[in-house]
């Protein structure tokens, strides 16, 4: 029986890993995100998607409160975000942003340790509980071997590696993600899907920005479409996978393939479609 | 650890060795010597010795400070000098001479308070200016310090163009920057700014080093970004202030030690710190101890030769920035 239930609080049972409710936030006025709500259960994945500027890092930006939504609740395992610390709201929540060609000055090593900010002290040196986070987050992205060189001596797919990493040593319960595959080239692309889909396996719940259909639909439990900042669709895969939801999405059609090893269902743009460059 | 170490010794080293040298080589032997000059006594210990221990204060300050500037805007061009900061306090000492007044209070004298003030004023205006747009860019945040200098500047200029003729030599002979110290009082004032100002900074140094990877990412890893800019802003336009209503603005120190320290020992603030602090302070002194010799018997202030020095250095980082 856990600590909590003996106490006679089954949050872990009843609450779900992060609930959001009627997020809006502005810009001079502007609306980027209106009115939009998303729940997520413990261990589950979300895959977040939609057009240019449809408001989906802005999303993700608000549930880790780098921006200050306007209105709404959000709620992240039972506890209001908004009455959280900066630090005990990165104990729950990790966040990898999007490459924007930035690179830190730090290596690997060091770099991969500040992902351990929430749980030090500030003249305190990192713990033996620090370094073995430090040193599990990198055996489980295989950096180990790179750990002592310099983030900016790395290709573009180390580097995303590491910032999962940093991620991994954070130890909170739930990632966001921003477009964590784009920028890489198929193998790595398929290294750091691996690296996530093992992060679930081990209970962590994820949500994630893509632009990539076919990876979003690729292992999540559920899809959150927004068009202009608004929820167009939220719900499961097979769902989301309708050729009117796609178009009510993107605005364009979509045709429907199967792959022709495993058999999996893709979704490929319409090129016969006006604004195509298909060959007749 | 280990250039941290030798620039532990090389400090001692320098501390030791620096009041010996300018105009007259003067052994520590004298001190001892009772048939030696009461003059060469004198200048040794009421001279020399304060003199060199307020270079290394001055210098180990200003490093840190430039330190703390260059990581919360990710830039090494972006030093409390070139975004205004030492013009603040400058505006702030002239302004403070010009008016005639004298006063003192809680034993802080009225020209350090002045410059506080100014360094404060001008640190207010920076900030304000980073926080109107997203994503201000730190071209244009340099460009703001620039005008912001240039304005503080001209207004200074204009001062001293009211001020009796004493005045404005005071005012313009105190902007030349200069370590010339009489006895112990100034340096006991100092000391408390630097160490509390290099303890506040030592505090944040894991904050600074998520700053220094993006504000966003600081932010997701759970630091209170707003809260430790703040901090740091105040803590470091004191901390500026204190320094140049001693010795002047004396510029360049904070943008050249941190951006060379950051090459012998990394990025991690932790070690950056002390490394930036002591390697400032044995820069300063060595300055000094050129500023007094090399046109012995006369001297030059050291604001000069680290301007002198800081100058190109400016002008290489500019051009590998902008490659």
């Amino acid at each position: 029986m856990s600590e909590r239930s003996a106490r006679g609080i089954l949050f872990a049972d009843i609450c779900e890993m992060i609930k959001a409710q009627n997020l809006s936030y502005r810009i001079e006025g502007k609306p980027i995100l209106e009115s939009v709500s998303l729940v997520l259960g413990r261990g589950e994945r979300m895959s977040v998607v939609g057009p240019n500027g449809a408001g989906k890092s802005t999303l993700l930006k608000c549930l880790a409160r780098i921006y200050q939504a306007a209105e709404g609740e959000i709620e992240i395992d039972g506890r209001k975000q908004r009455a959280l610390s900066q630090r005990e709201l990165a104990k729950l929540m990790s966040y990898i942003p999007q490459a924007d060609g930035f690179v830190p000055p730090y290596t690997v090593a060091q770099f991969v340790l500040m992902g351990r900010y929430p749980h030090l002290s500030p003249f305190s040196t990192p713990s033996a509980e620090d370094r073995e986070a430090v040193d599990r987050a990198m055996s489980w992205t295989g950096i180990e071997e790179f750990s002592a060189r310099r983030l900016d001596s790395l290709s573009g797919g180390e580097r995303q590696k590491v910032f999962i990493a940093a991620a991994f040593a954070q130890d909170a319960p739930l990632l966001l993600l921003d477009e964590p595959t784009t920028f890489l080239d198929p193998k790595h692309q398929d290294e750091v899907r691996e690296l996530l889909v093992a992060a679930q396996a081990r209970g962590t719940s994820m949500i994630a920005v893509t632009h990539d259909l076919n990876e979003a639909v690729l292992g999540s439990d559920k899809i959150l479409a927004l068009n202009h900042g608004r929820e167009v669709y939220q719900g499961d895969v097979a769902g989301f996978m309708q050729a009117e939801v796609l178009q009510a999405v993107y605005g364009k059609s979509f045709v429907f393939v199967d792959h022709p090893q495993n058999g999996r269902r893709m979704m490929l743009p319409n090129v016969m479609e006006g604004g195509g460059c298909g060959e007749k | 650890m280990l250039v941290q170490l030798g620039l532990l010794v090389l400090s001692l080293a320098c501390l030791l060795i620096a009041p010996m040298l300018g105009a007259d080589f003067l052994p520590w032997s004298a001190l001892a010597d009772e048939t030696g000059r009461a003059d060469d006594q004198y200048i040794l210990k009421e001279l020399r010795l304060p003199r060199v221990l307020m270079a290394y204060l001055c210098g180990g300050g200003l490093a840190i400070c430039g330190m703390v500037f260059q990581a919360m805007f990710r830039n090494p061009l972006a030093t409390p000098f070139t975004l205004g900061v030492a013009s603040g306090a400058s505006l702030g000492v002239a302004i403070y001479v010009w008016s005639g007044v004298s006063l003192v209070v809680l034993g802080f004298s009225g020209l350090s308070i002045a410059a506080m003030l100014g360094a404060l004023l001008a640190i207010a205006l920076v900030y304000l200016l980073t926080q109107t747009q997203r994503g201000f860019r730190t071209s244009s945040m340099l460009l703001a310090g620039v005008a912001i200098s240039f304005f503080f500047s001209s207004v200074i200029l204009f001062i001293q163009y009211m001020s009796s003729m004493v005045d404005s030599v005071r005012i313009m002979r105190w902007l030349m920057g200069g370590l010339d110290v009489a006895g112990y009082d100034a340096v006991l004032s100092l000391l408390p700014f630097v160490l509390s100002g290099a303890a506040i900074m030592f505090y944040f140094s894991h904050d600074l080093n998520l700053v220094c990877s993006g504000e966003e990412l600081a932010v997701a890893r759970g630091v209170d970004v707003k809260k430790v800019k703040l901090v740091l802003f105040f803590t470091t336009s004191l901390l500026v202030g204190a320094i140049v209503s001693v010795c002047g603005p004396v510029g360049f120190v904070g943008m050249m030690v941190p951006h060379i320290c950051r090459h012998l020992v990394g990025a991690d603030h932790r070690g950056l710190l002390p490394a930036s602090m002591m390697f400032g302070g044995i820069f300063l002194v060595a300055c000094d101890v050129l500023a007094r010799s090399l046109i012995a018997p006369a001297e030059m202030p050291v604001g000069i030769l680290t301007a002198m020095l800081g100058g190109p250095f400016f002008v290489i980082l500019l051009v590998r920035a902008g490659r």
